[in-house]
């Protein structure tokens, strides 16, 4: 188990061990950078995410996020804004995504995330939300519209019901924020890669790895890069600078593309793996951290 | 409630429990900034005194309070004054914050703004300011309201601004101001978002106010010339906001006068027929305390918490959230707010047009059409000032309709 030293400045009083830390430590201890894998459940049924969520574990996926989906995505750019409009029409809400969370963790230990704009979590009820999530497995919660600011009565009420509480980081991020942001956070840090909505992009941008730096120097807590993360070659070059990528839009594109259910749970095994295979050899070989 | 458990206090930027900051984190430096910017700007001398000279030069003011001597007569009820922000450049209030905005974005260095509109007035009054400051300038509208307001969108495409329509959502004003803050997220550095209501995350709802409270401190100043007395009653037509509070805010400390609020009721109660977000008495449903666009305050929404669709005839009024320091001042009783229905607006502001010689936007003509289903509760001495926020030339298809 890795050590935490991020917790000794914290907060909260109880460090939770949750499927998240214990994953990025056995990640940490092999030298292996991590694949957080997002899509949006409901899309394009909630029924069709359970298979995906499976195919994406068997293929590797270290965590997993479950996009809870909104009406007004402001985050998001149009490949998840179709995703959610997607889920929403399948009759999705807060509370059947974390059914579905009871349904995985039946059979399955991968780490999952509630990853939510803010509005459906505070209609459903800080404390029923907490305690529901708690119950049905989930291991963490994003709220991509809550910052540290506005956050202390969530991060108490979740972290007590022993879940991670993910914040995001962005390269507008000064130095005091982001120390601000990494000791409300537990789990792992979100460090968006670049301004702007979620999308698959070609190239990442030349500052990132500044980022990262800037980053590690106010944080232990592994670090998640998302934004814009794609194709093999984005996961080699993150290899030696970040704990685990996140990839979100190029696998709801998937899901978009494919014919059927079986189609799409298919193509994402097939990127995950070989995102996956990027991550444990070549330049992704992490150094072992000392 | 549930929602009652997030509470007050926990930053600056509130009203009561209402209102905070609420956006992806890429957004929080900038918010920092602009506050730090606002904040400077407040006893910048220089400052003030360009946004004092652009008001009365460039935009009109002071605008004059009429007595509307034939609709007093005509109601046979209060003595009704009309506050002509009409008469401003650009046709709104809407100028008087994209003034002041506008010198921010220059003041802060940055070149270019971005803003949502739903009426078309707010983007016009953006692509005019972004003109005369030298700024390059996009503005985001729904198709719906594109069709409506045809005549705005020419003019800010006359004006040099970029128009880029929203087919999302129910494509009006909530649509818009998605995709003008998926812009301003993408290209922060370079970019203000001037957003035009008291809506959104701090400073928004205080800076915006603040730059509208010139109409209500121009009024209190004219009615104690005209009147010798403070008025009874003030009204407004609410959106989001931003000339009720403008209107309102210079009188929150004279106890006697009453402000009313007037929302639009579209074509009936349910959820989607409407735009009421504190007319739950009159029946109108599906508002609750949430977060939308960066603020915690009234919303229209399910109860999984998404966004309700909303209908009014007016594209300024569509919107399904209203400005938070409103939501504070309703829940202590300060101010009142109702709603009246598409068809009432409608011919209100053909009354004022043929009473009075003034065609208002459809968006003001509910603050007249509220009046007006309040008349039996006036007394004969009673003293109104109506902000007439707004020119109607923009909805002159919805108008000729009724002919």
């Amino acid at each position: 188990m890795s050590r935490r030293p991020d917790n000794l400045t914290c907060d909260r009083k109880a460090v939770n061990l949750t499927r998240i830390s214990r994953r990025f430590a056995e990640l940490r201890a092999n030298g292996e950078l991590g694949i957080v894998a997002y899509i949006t459940a409901g899309d394009p049924s909630l029924d069709a995410t359970q298979r995906f969520v499976l195919a994406l574990g068997e293929a590797g996926a270290d965590v997993i996020e479950l996009g809870v989906p909104f009406s007004d995505p402001i985050a998001d750019g149009p490949t998840i804004q179709r995703a959610s409009e997607r889920a929403l029409r399948s009759g999705t809400t807060l509370a059947s995504v974390l059914d579905l969370v009871k349904k995985i963790r039946a059979s399955r230990e991968v780490p999952l995330v509630i990853f939510s704009y803010f509005n459906p979590i505070l209609q459903m009820g800080l404390e029923r939300f907490a305690d529901t999530a708690a119950a049905a497995g989930a291991d963490g919660v994003l709220a991509t519209d809550l910052t540290p600011e506005e956050s202390a009565e969530y991060r108490q009420i979740v972290s007590a019901r022993g879940l991670d509480t993910i914040f995001l980081a962005a390269p507008t991020s000064t130095d005091e924020r982001l120390r601000k942001i990494v000791d409300c956070s537990s789990g792992f840090l979100y460090l968006i890669s670049r301004t702007g909505v979620t999308g698959a992009k070609e190239a990442l941008p030349e500052d990132l790895p500044a980022l990262i730096r800037r980053a590690r120097r106010v944080t232990q807590l592994p670090i998640a890069v998302g934004f814009g993360i794609s194709l093999p070659g984005h996961v080699s070059i993150l290899g030696g600078l970040a704990d685990a990528a996140v990839v979100g839009s190029a696998l709801v594109n998937e899901i978009e593309r494919a014919k059927s259910p079986e189609a799409a749970a298919a193509a994402l095994g097939e990127r995950v793996r070989a995102l996956k295979e990027a991550a444990r050899h070549g330049m992704s070989r992490r150094e072992v951290a000392p | 409630m549930s929602t009652r458990t997030q509470t007050a206090g926990t930053g600056t930027g509130r009203f009561g429990p209402y209102g905070g900051r609420y956006v992806p984190e890429t957004l929080m430096a900038p918010l920092e900034e602009l506050e730090r910017a606002y904040e400077a700007a407040k006893t910048d001398a220089a400052f003030q005194a360009e946004f004092a000279d652009l008001l009365k030069n460039f935009a009109g003011r002071p605008t004059p309070l009429q007595f509307a001597v034939r609709l007093t007569e005509h109601l046979g009820g209060p003595r009704i004054y009309l506050k002509r922000e009409d008469l401003l450049h650009t046709g709104a209030h809407k100028i008087n914050n994209a003034i002041g905005q506008g010198l921010l974005t220059r003041k802060m260095g940055k070149p270019r703004i971005v803003a949502e509109t739903g009426a078309g007035q707010h983007g016009v009054a953006s692509a005019t300011v972004a003109a005369r400051l030298g700024l390059e300038c996009t503005v985001y509208m729904g198709t719906e309201d594109m069709a409506r307001q045809a005549l705005n969108v020419v003019r800010m495409r006359v004006l040099g601004a970029e128009v880029i329509g929203v087919e999302a959502g129910s494509r009006t004003l909530k649509d818009a101001i998605n995709e003008a803050m998926r812009d301003w997220v993408t290209n922060v550095r370079t970019t203000h978002y001037l957003l035009g209501s008291v809506l959104g995350a701090h400073p928004y709802p205080t800076m915006v106010r603040d730059f509208q409270c010139v109409i209500g401190r121009e009024a209190r100043e004219q009615i104690l010339a005209a009147e010798k007395r403070l008025p009874t009653h003030l009204y407004a037509c609410v959106g989001g906001g931003s000339n009720s509070i403008g209107l309102f805010h210079e009188f929150l400390g004279d106890r006697s006068v009453k402000m009313i609020g007037i929302e639009a009721g579209g074509r009936g109660t349910q959820l989607g027929e409407h735009a009421a977000r504190l007319a739950a008495a009159q029946g109108y449903s599906g508002a609750r305390p949430g977060v939308l666009h960066g603020t915690y305050t009234y919303v229209l929404q399910n109860d999984d918490g998404q966004i309700a669709l909303t209908h009014s005839v007016s594209a300024g009024l569509d919107y399904p959230a209203i400005g938070p320091e409103h939501a504070w001042l309703a829940d202590q009783g300060r101010a009142e707010y109702a709603a009246v229905s598409d068809a009432a607006a409608l011919e209100a502001g053909q009354l004022l047009a043929r009473k009075e010689g003034i065609i208002p936007a459809l968006e003001t003509a509910h603050a007249l059409a509220g009046l007006m289903e309040r008349l039996s509760r006036f007394n004969r001495n009673d003293l109104v000032i109506l902000n007439l926020s707004g020119r109607g030339d923009k909805d002159m298809d919805t108008y000729r309709r009724l002919l």
